[in-house]
């Protein structure tokens, strides 16, 4: 690309006027920016001044791609902490009113919206007159599941041992302290959730979702996850944190594991399929070839063209040669 | 603006249509309703309030402002279309965003509107606050006396008393005048730009009054027209309280907005206030017009209309079936309605259509036409800022007057273009001159005007580039070189020097119009001063005598009553500079021209005859003593104001000499009177040019005007002194007439007079037919022939003709005119009509005196601008008023006929025949097609200085260039709608046509005519009243603020100052409004339909639901502030060519007329670009977190970064020149956005649902893959048009074989050869100065593979052209060969018993079809018609190789004379000299002509 800052864009002085000529005229400034004539770099987009400009996007793309596809295929081993998706398809969590089924004040723990959710949340708004805690299709549909992993840790021991699946930890930190809160007051997580009724669908109360007071109520990770909508159909959300103990083993070292599922939820009504997938994560999230294969593939095409380019561009320059002799 | 109900309540229905009374506003017996103010005659109590003259231009008030304002803004459909969308978002069942949050563009944007339009208001309002109050004197009744007041406060029928130099606030009708004669004058300058003085005149009836003029004792009642807006035009009478009646003239109305001159003290009534006044009727806002960019891009509009629709529907389906899939199935993400009850899959997909269109609405631009409009704002200040559209010497810059039309500039296929005043400049210098049938050429005169250019180009060169203005010193210096010979100046004369500063400062120091140096100073033909002085002489011995012209003999008669009358037969007042003209003068007991019958009987009795003759000799010795009477006391005060006026005329004239005239004007008074200083001191200022310069060219001749009153006319003469004739009359000048005349009375015979003085086509039907018995009869007739021949070589040398001529009245004749003229002038009714009756009775019967060929000389550059119009593509019509010969040669004067070319002449006499000779014409068009090769072609083509460049073969294939020449009455016929095709179709064949004598009806016919049957862009420029029609007519009209006043600079779009700045205008600012709102427009769909295209794949994965992954914040400011400040910047400032590559290559123009930025396939071609770039936007995230736990929010918001960041490289690869605006602009861009988005990320947790955006951002920006998708997706979208863009400028690249339109643009080429210049040029301008261009530039560009023969052949001209400025200006190199002007034309009649030789196309079918035109042509047989055609010839030594066909219009008959016309024409070519040998022929002609009657 070729620069080419005009140097006889000079900016002048302004109009040189008459001695004494006190007379206004309606002369025109003669500054740069008046007269457009700004300097300026003009960028002309010819086969030699962007050449270079190929080769530079391949050369810095395929290593890039290279690095990220290492990346991405290197999460295999099942080292450090491994995160439990359960993966839903054909879910359309996405679909317009779904979205917006839904009260944040409410999930924020603000008590008039606890007691009065937003009319966004209908039909799951209230139930034989009483207001549901959490309303809205989104809350209603939470997935139930219970997923339980074991390990059989070898031949001698049939016993499953179970591998400690950790609960908190899976939801972004500012959902779990700013967006979700439990409703302000005195008394029991159940008090605190007087005057309401659970959603259609769910088997139990909202403060009986979990044992534990800081994972219960609105402010449950389960819950705090579900209800962080997926983009596509096609999605996972984290279940469980498996964390790893020390240092010298794998955090599920190999062996035979053993999954109980207690089935809930069901998709087969609307040909979803449920998954439940074990990953670690790296830098750049979790295995997924397509970028590193994304950069490989651009960077090789911008190598690619700029080198037919070159080529071409040489020919051409010959026969115009000629063509000028 | 106007309140049109108020105007018209006060209006009174009369009988005859209308008309309003006025009555002293300080009658007492009036009732009383206030001190003051407007009684007019309305009927029983309900008087309206009365009308004040205050101003009010303002639009609203501040209650009406918000419903005023938004009322009008639902006038434009897309404002209601966002209004609609908006509200559709408020039901529930369709919403897709936050109610109150969809509102916000659309007030946004109403908003912004709203505040412009408020701005501009208020600036309007005050400045009608600064108008209003100012002050004026207005007489109270209560204390009976004039008192200060308000120009607001003064209403209708107020008495207003107005000084010197005061603006008149009021239509005012003028009552009384410090003036002795009742005269003031006024400059319009406000009202119509022209600066000459116009004279005004008191009342009939007031102007006796002896005593100060008492406004408690006017008692009449006025009864005038209602108010309107004609500003030539008033009428009205007044009815004193007597009974009598007396008629009123516009020269008894003052103008509002006028300024009093040269007269102390005015006194009138107010008729016509505030709003009723004609200035301010005239007064219309600028006007709307829709340019074709815009029209085009509302078509494309209803494209993204039809593709939204689509989108919906094709959503709606698929939501649809989704719904009829999903529901049955009890999916769990199915949210039943609020009722539990589900929606039927219709229903659904309803609604889905609906939401869809909410969500998609981004695909109509709404900002587009806001950023339109910004943009031309903006391009507007730009154009008016150009430096190099400033003219210096009218210290004027370009006015765009449109605002919404700029990109029009740049597509412009067709000028249509006004000869006087724009091609040429309208100043008149007068030339030459024949008198009695001899004719005196003043060569000296002509080198005058050589040395005037000569002092300019030589300046020229001395003056560095933009620096002209630093000569202001030396503006004397150059009037001293005189012999200057001329170098071998390449330049144009352009007078940027000496000239043009004189001008200015004669200017600013409120010299007069028309009169500047070149005009002033004439330098008189030493035979004719010789012949002057000696009848001035005779006349001085024998003036006592009873017949003193008897004396002289008829030919030195003859030349007195030629300078008398080109003196006196004018309407030229002669002023002095600064102070008002205080005239003590002992009054005329006759005073104004001859009022009635017993007047006329009072003063022309016998014995007053004698007083007159005996007074004649105390003329003699008391010049200024005009009375008749010879009271010792009128002697007395005679001789001391005549002392007085010596010493006032002796002072030196200071602004004279500074201008360094002085010594040369001084040594010529001395050397002819001992009265040194009197004629600098003398202004003269004329209504119209030609006056001022025949005026100033009998001064030269000694033969000065010295006074002029209403009565009579002081004319100075060396030896005869003062002679002052009586003006009985005065017929003003007008367009059906075609000449003016006076009556007067000679002093010295006493003869009844009257001068006429008017174009040669109307006069010389008028004069006395004359025997061919009598000797004199021949005689005359000879000098008739003589005249008529001279007038035919001064239109050759486009000399404007006039012709003078003179008639004696017996007083019985004169007496018999009167009554009737009398009679005419009293009548209310039919007053025009029967003035002009009266008119056409004196003006018969008229003895030829002589003629003057004035010349109106070339403005600067014009021919360089024409041939750079030209070479950019553009088709120059010349639509003229003027006659063919003068018309024809103006044209080749400025090079816009070539005399290689071929010049069809339509002259037709009837319909019949011009269809005849139409069909003939294109027969002969189509005969010499592709296929007749004519050798001068080829030598055309050979003579390209750079072998390189040589044309491509198709283009030796065109022969000469066709040129139409057609006359305003065949014009008439051609423009007839059967005919009307045909006419198109050959103007179509030819390179310039000329359209002659053509009316402004016609000149707007013509342009309607082209503009809606070949979809052309029109332009057309004048500078005259008579080019306004024509003007709004075309699709844009340029008005030149010249001479003529400001009403065509009112009709236009844009006004110059000089017809040279249209090349700049057009060439440079067009094409670069155009390229850059093309550009911005494109990128505007672009923008839209990649966004949306991001949304619409979105459907497919959330069930067709309308759902949107991109934030509803984003969404709905995206356009608005993130991604719009780049490409504004872009739209305003971008530059794809410069300036000297465009003005140097003025074919890259042609991309503008052949839309070539933006046509539909550029559209299409964004759209599928747009698509493909969404495809990649959407995709590569799509599959960077395929079945990943990201959320809908945290997936969106990086494909809005990255589509922000597409759209800005984009743009970048789009922009051609980078300034830091436009980096700032990007970064500004970029940073708004992020900066926003964490903003709004923060600030709430549980707001703006559904999105609940609370700290996204800020994760994003710690996940890597966020940056990763942000680099990798702009440079994937971006590939295609990366490649292509690459790949384009350099042919033979492989992308060309993927897309035609790839091919390198000439565009293109020359911003590469721009480029290289400037690499290549170490000093550019100075080498494109001289034409050369780097040769390999050259050979890149012909290389560049245009297809098209005629830019590469206009490639040819600019080079020939170039070279040719340093030769002497032989037209083409083969001028010698062949000539090539054939002329076409019919024979109509064949009733000439010498036949026609070479007329063998038979025009027997057309002839003798109109024997009535015959006759009432025959009278005028000498005239041009015949000739012209030959005239028109340019090289005459070969006029026998020419298959030329005569065709004649005037006559009727075929004269073919072809030996003798060919004397004329050799002589012509030879030298244009004085020998008077044609004029044999022609009189023999003539005699010939007349036999046939």
């Amino acid at each position: 690309m070729a620069m080419n800052c005009n140097p006889k864009d000079e900016v002048d002085g302004g109009p040189p006027c008459a001695p004494g000529g006190a007379a206004k005229t309606r002369r025109p400034d003669n500054t740069a920016f008046k007269q457009q004539r700004l300097p300026a770099w003009q960028p002309i987009l010819t086969a030699g001044t962007v050449l270079p400009t190929f080769f530079i996007v391949g050369l810095i793309f395929i290593p890039i791609g290279i690095g990220i596809f290492v990346t991405s295929n290197n999460i295999r081993e099942i080292e450090g902490n491994v995160f439990m998706y359960y993966g839903l398809s054909n879910f359309y969590q996405n679909h317009r009113r779904y979205v917006k089924s839904r009260d944040d004040s409410q999930l924020n723990g603000d008590p008039s919206a606890l007691h009065n959710p937003s009319k966004e949340c209908e039909p799951y708004r209230r139930n034989e007159d009483l207001p549901i805690a959490p309303c809205g299709a989104i809350a209603n549909s939470m997935f139930n599941d219970t997923l339980e992993l074991f390990l059989v840790s070898n031949e001698s021991d049939p016993t499953p041992k179970p591998i400690r699946l950790q609960r908190k930890g899976i939801a972004w930190w500012t959902d779990k302290h700013v967006k979700f809160r439990n409703p302000p007051g005195e008394g029991t997580l159940e008090e605190k959730f007087k005057g309401t009724t659970k959603p259609v669908n769910w088997p139990n109360p909202v403060y009986m979702l979990d044992s534990e007071e800081d994972n219960n109520g609105f402010i449950n990770e389960d819950l705090i996850v579900w209800m962080r909508t997926a983009a596509l159909p096609t999605f996972r959300k984290l279940y469980r944190l498996i964390e790893r103990t020390d240092d010298l083993h794998p955090t599920l070292p190999a062996g035979q594991y053993f999954l109980n599922i207690t089935y809930n939820y069901p998709v087969h009504s609307f040909d979803g399929r449920k998954r439940m997938i074990l990953s670690t994560i790296s830098w750049m999230g979790g295995k997924n070839p397509f970028l590193g294969i994304a950069y490989i593939t651009v960077g090789s095409i911008s190598f690619l063209l700029g080198v037919v380019l070159l080529v071409i561009n040489h020919k051409y320059r010959n026969s115009s040669n000629t063509a000028d002799t | 603006m106007e309140p049109a109900g108020r105007r018209r309540r006060r209006r009174r229905r009369r009988g005859d249509g209308g008309a309003r009374t006025v009555r002293s506003g300080l009658h007492p017996g009036l009732p009383a309703l206030g001190s003051r103010g407007a009684r007019l005659g309305l009927h029983g109590g309900c008087a309206p309030p009365a009308a004040d003259n205050r101003l009010k231009t303002t639009k609203y008030t501040l209650l009406s402002f918000v419903p005023k304002n938004l009322f009008e803004q639902f006038h434009r459909l897309a404002n209601v279309y966002f209004v609609l969308i908006a509200l559709l978002n408020f039901a529930p069942a369709v919403n897709a965003f936050q109610p109150g949050l969809a509102l916000a563009p659309v007030l946004f944007i109403l908003a912004v509107t709203a505040l412009k339009d408020l701005w501009e208001d208020y600036s309007r309002h005050r400045s009608d606050l600064a108008i209003n109050h100012r002050g004026c004197l207005v007489f109270s009744r209560e204390e009976k006396k004039y008192v200060h007041r308000f120009w607001k406060e003064i209403h209708v029928g107020d008495f207003v008393r107005l000084h010197c130099n005061e603006i008149i606030p009021a239509d005012v009708l003028l009552l009384s005048s410090s003036d002795p004669d009742g005269l003031c004058h006024i400059e319009t300058a406000n009202l119509d730009g022209e600066t000459n003085l116009k004279r005004r005149q008191v009342v009939r009836g007031f102007s006796e009054l002896v005593s100060e003029f008492n406004p408690l004792t006017f008692t009449s009642i006025i009864e005038c027209e209602k108010p309107n807006n004609d500003l030539s035009r008033f009428r009205g009478c007044i009815i004193h309280s007597n009974g009598e009646k007396a008629g009123l003239h516009k020269e008894n109305l003052l103008l509002r907005g006028c300024t009093i001159r040269n007269t102390e003290a005015v006194v009138g009534i107010v008729i016509y206030a505030g709003h009723e006044t004609k200035a301010l009727l005239n007064n219309s806002g600028p006007r709307y017009k829709r340019s074709q960019l815009e029209r085009q891009m509302n078509c494309d509009v209803l494209w993204c209309v039809l593709l939204l629709i689509c989108m919906s529907l094709f959503s709606a389906v698929g939501h649809g079936l989704w719904v009829r899939r999903y529901q049955e199935k009890k999916a769990l993400f199915d949210v039943p309605e609020a009722d539990g009850s589900s929606l039927s899959p219709v229903t659904a997909a309803v609604y889905s259509f609906l939401t869809m269109i909410i969500v998609l609405q981004v695909l109509i631009p709404i900002s587009l036409y806001v950023s339109i409009e910004i943009v031309k704002v903006c391009q507007v200040y730009f154009i008016n800022q150009d430096l190099d559209l400033y003219d210096e010497e009218t210290d004027s810059q370009l006015q765009c007057r449109a605002l919404n039309i700029t990109e029009d500039l740049g597509q412009i296929q067709y000028i249509f273009s006004d000869k006087t005043g724009t091609l040429t400049e309208n100043k008149m210098v007068f030339r030459r001159c024949t008198v009695s049938g001899v004719e005196y050429s003043h060569d000296a005169n002509a080198q005058r005007l050589a040395r005037y250019q000569e002092a300019d180009s030589e300046e020229e060169e001395v003056v560095p580039k933009r620096g002209s203005w630093s000569q202001r010193g030396s503006i004397g210096s150059h009037q001293g070189v005189r012999m200057m010979h001329r170098t071998q100046s390449t330049k144009s004369h352009r007078r940027t020097g000496s000239r043009a500063e004189a001008k200015r400062a004669s200017m600013l120091s409120r010299h007069t119009a028309f009169s500047s140096p070149m005009e002033k100073d004439i330098t008189p033909d030493p035979k004719l001063l010789e012949k002057v002085s000696e009848c001035d002489k005779g006349l001085a011995i024998s003036r006592h005598q009873e017949q003193p012209l008897a004396h002289l003999s008829p030919e030195l008669s003859d030349i007195f009553d030629f300078f008398i009358a080109l003196t006196i037969c004018n309407t030229v007042v002669v002023t002095s500079p600064d102070q008002p003209r205080q005239k003590v003068r002992v009054r005329f007991e006759l005073k104004s021209p001859v009022k009635t019958i017993e007047d006329f009987l009072r003063r022309f009795t016998p014995s007053r005859l004698t007083s007159v003759c005996s007074s004649t000799g105390s003329l003699a010795t008391n010049k200024s003593n005009h009375k008749s009477g010879s009271s010792l006391l009128s002697n007395l005060s005679n001789d001391s104001v005549f002392l007085k006026l010596e010493e006032r005329l002796g002072q030196p004239a200071p602004s004279l000499a500074s201008n360094g005239y002085s010594s040369q004007a001084e040594s010529w008074a001395s050397e002819r009177k001992p009265e040194p200083g009197q004629e600098q001191e003398l202004r003269y200022e004329a209504e119209s040019p030609d006056e001022a310069a025949l005026v100033y060219a009998a001064r030269a001749y000694n033969c000065a005007l010295v006074d002029r009153l209403p009565d009579q006319v002081s004319v100075e003469l060396p030896h005869l002194g003062r002679l002052t004739f009586e003006l009985l009359h005065t017929l003003g000048f007008d367009s059906i007439r075609k000449r003016m005349s006076v009556v007067i009375r000679h002093p010295l015979t006493d003869e009844i007079n009257v001068y006429t003085k008017g174009a040669d086509s109307v006069v010389m039907d008028l004069l006395l037919p004359c025997s061919s018995e009598d000797a004199r009869g021949r005689h005359q007739k000879r000098i008739r022939s003589k005249t008529q021949s001279f007038l035919n070589l001064y239109a050759v040398e486009g000399l404007r003709t006039l012709c003078i001529a003179k008639r004696v009245l017996s007083k019985e004749e004169y007496a018999c005119w009167l009554q009737g003229h009398l009679e005419a002038e009293s009548s209310l009714d039919n007053r025009e009509e029967l003035l002009f009756q009266s008119a056409l009775r004196l003006e018969t019967n008229l003895h030829l005196l002589g003629a003057t060929g004035i010349e109106d000389r070339l403005q600067d550059g014009v021919p360089e601008t024409i041939s750079k119009l030209r070479q950019a593509g553009l088709q120059i019509w010349v639509l003229t008023g003027d006659k063919q010969e003068t018309a024809i040669n103006i044209a080749h004067a400025c090079k816009l006929l070539d005399h290689d070319e071929e010049i069809i002449t339509l002259n037709a006499e009837s319909q019949e025949a011009c269809a005849a000779l139409l069909e003939q014409c294109l027969q002969y068009v189509q005969s010499r097609g592709p296929h007749s090769t004519p050798k001068k072609t080829e030598g055309n083509v050979s003579v390209g200085f750079f072998p390189l460049c040589s044309a491509p073969p198709q283009s030796t294939a065109r022969g000469p260039s066709l040129s139409l020449v057609i006359d305003g009455r065949s014009l008439a016929y051609a423009l007839e709608k059967n005919l009307e095709d045909k006419f198109l179709f050959l103007a179509k064949q030819c390179r310039s046509v000329l359209c002659c004598r053509s009316t402004p009806l016609q000149k707007s016919m013509v342009v309607k005519l082209v503009r809606s049957k070949l979809k052309a862009m029109t332009l057309a420029i004048g500078d005259g009243a008579n080019d306004v029609s024509m003007i709004q007519v075309a699709d844009v009209g340029v008005g030149i603020s010249g001479q003529e006043g400001m009403q065509a600079v009112m009709a236009s779009d844009f006004a110059v100052p000089k017809f040279r700045y249209l090349e700049r205008l057009l060439i440079v600012h067009g094409h670069w409004c155009y390229s850059r709102l093309a550009n911005m427009v494109l990128y505007f769909f672009y923008k839209n339909t990649m966004f949306v295209g991001l949304l619409f794949w979105f459907q497919f994965y959330c069930g067709f639901s309308a759902s949107a992954m991109i934030d509803q914040w984003y969404l709905i400011f995206f356009n608005l502030l993130f991604s719009s400040l780049p490409q504004l910047v872009t739209g305003v400032l971008d530059k794809d060519v410069s300036a000297d590559t465009l003005l140097l290559e003025p074919q890259l123009y042609k991309s503008g007329q052949k839309m070539e930025e933006y046509r539909p396939r550029a559209f299409w071609l964004n759209m599928v670009d747009a698509a493909f770039q969404s495809l990649v936007c959407f995709f590569i995230p799509y599959m960077a977190y395929y079945d990943s736990d990201v959320d809908m929010f945290t997936w969106g918001t990086p494909i809005t970064a990255i589509a922000l960041l597409t759209f800005l490289l984009h743009l970048g690869i789009e922009t051609k020149t980078w300034t830091w605006l436009n980096w700032v602009a990007c970064g500004f861009s970029i940073l708004l956005f992020l900066t926003v988005a964490l903003i709004y990320n923060s600030a709430c947790a549980t707001c703006y649902p559904p999105s609940n955006p609370y700290w996204t951002m800020q994760t994003l920006l710690g996940d890597p893959v966020f940056y990763l998708i942000c680099l990798i997706t702009p440079v994937t979208a971006l590939l295609p048009r990366w490649v292509s863009e690459t790949a384009s400028p350099s042919p033979g690249l492989f992308f060309r074989a993927l897309q035609g339109s790839l091919f390198p643009t000439q565009l293109q080429l020359g911003r590469q050869l721009a480029k290289k210049c400037r690499k290549t040029l170490q000093t550019p301008k100075e080498r494109f100065a001289q034409g050369h261009l780097p040769q390999e530039l050259k050979a890149e560009l012909s290389q560049g593979g245009t297809g098209s023969p005629s830019e590469s052949l206009s490639k040819d001209c600019a080079l020939q052209t170039s070279q040719h400025l340093q030769q002497p200006p032989v037209c083409s190199p083969e001028a010698s060969g062949e000539p090539s002007t054939v002329d076409t034309s019919v024979p109509l009649r064949e009733n000439s018993p010498r036949g026609s030789p070479g007329s063998s196309i038979p025009g027997a079918a057309v002839s003798g079809e109109c024997p009535g035109h015959l006759r009432r042509k025959s009278l005028s047989t000498s005239r041009a018609a015949p000739l012209q055609s030959l005239f028109s010839l340019p090289n005459f030594s070969s006029l026998g190789c020419v298959s030329s066909l005569s065709l004649v219009s005037g006559l009727g008959s075929v004269l073919r004379f072809s030996s003798s016309s060919l004397h004329v024409d050799k002589r012509d070519s030879e030298f244009l000299s004085s020998s008077p040998q044609p004029e044999q022929d022609l009189s023999g002609l003539q005699r010939q002509a007349t036999g046939y009657v």
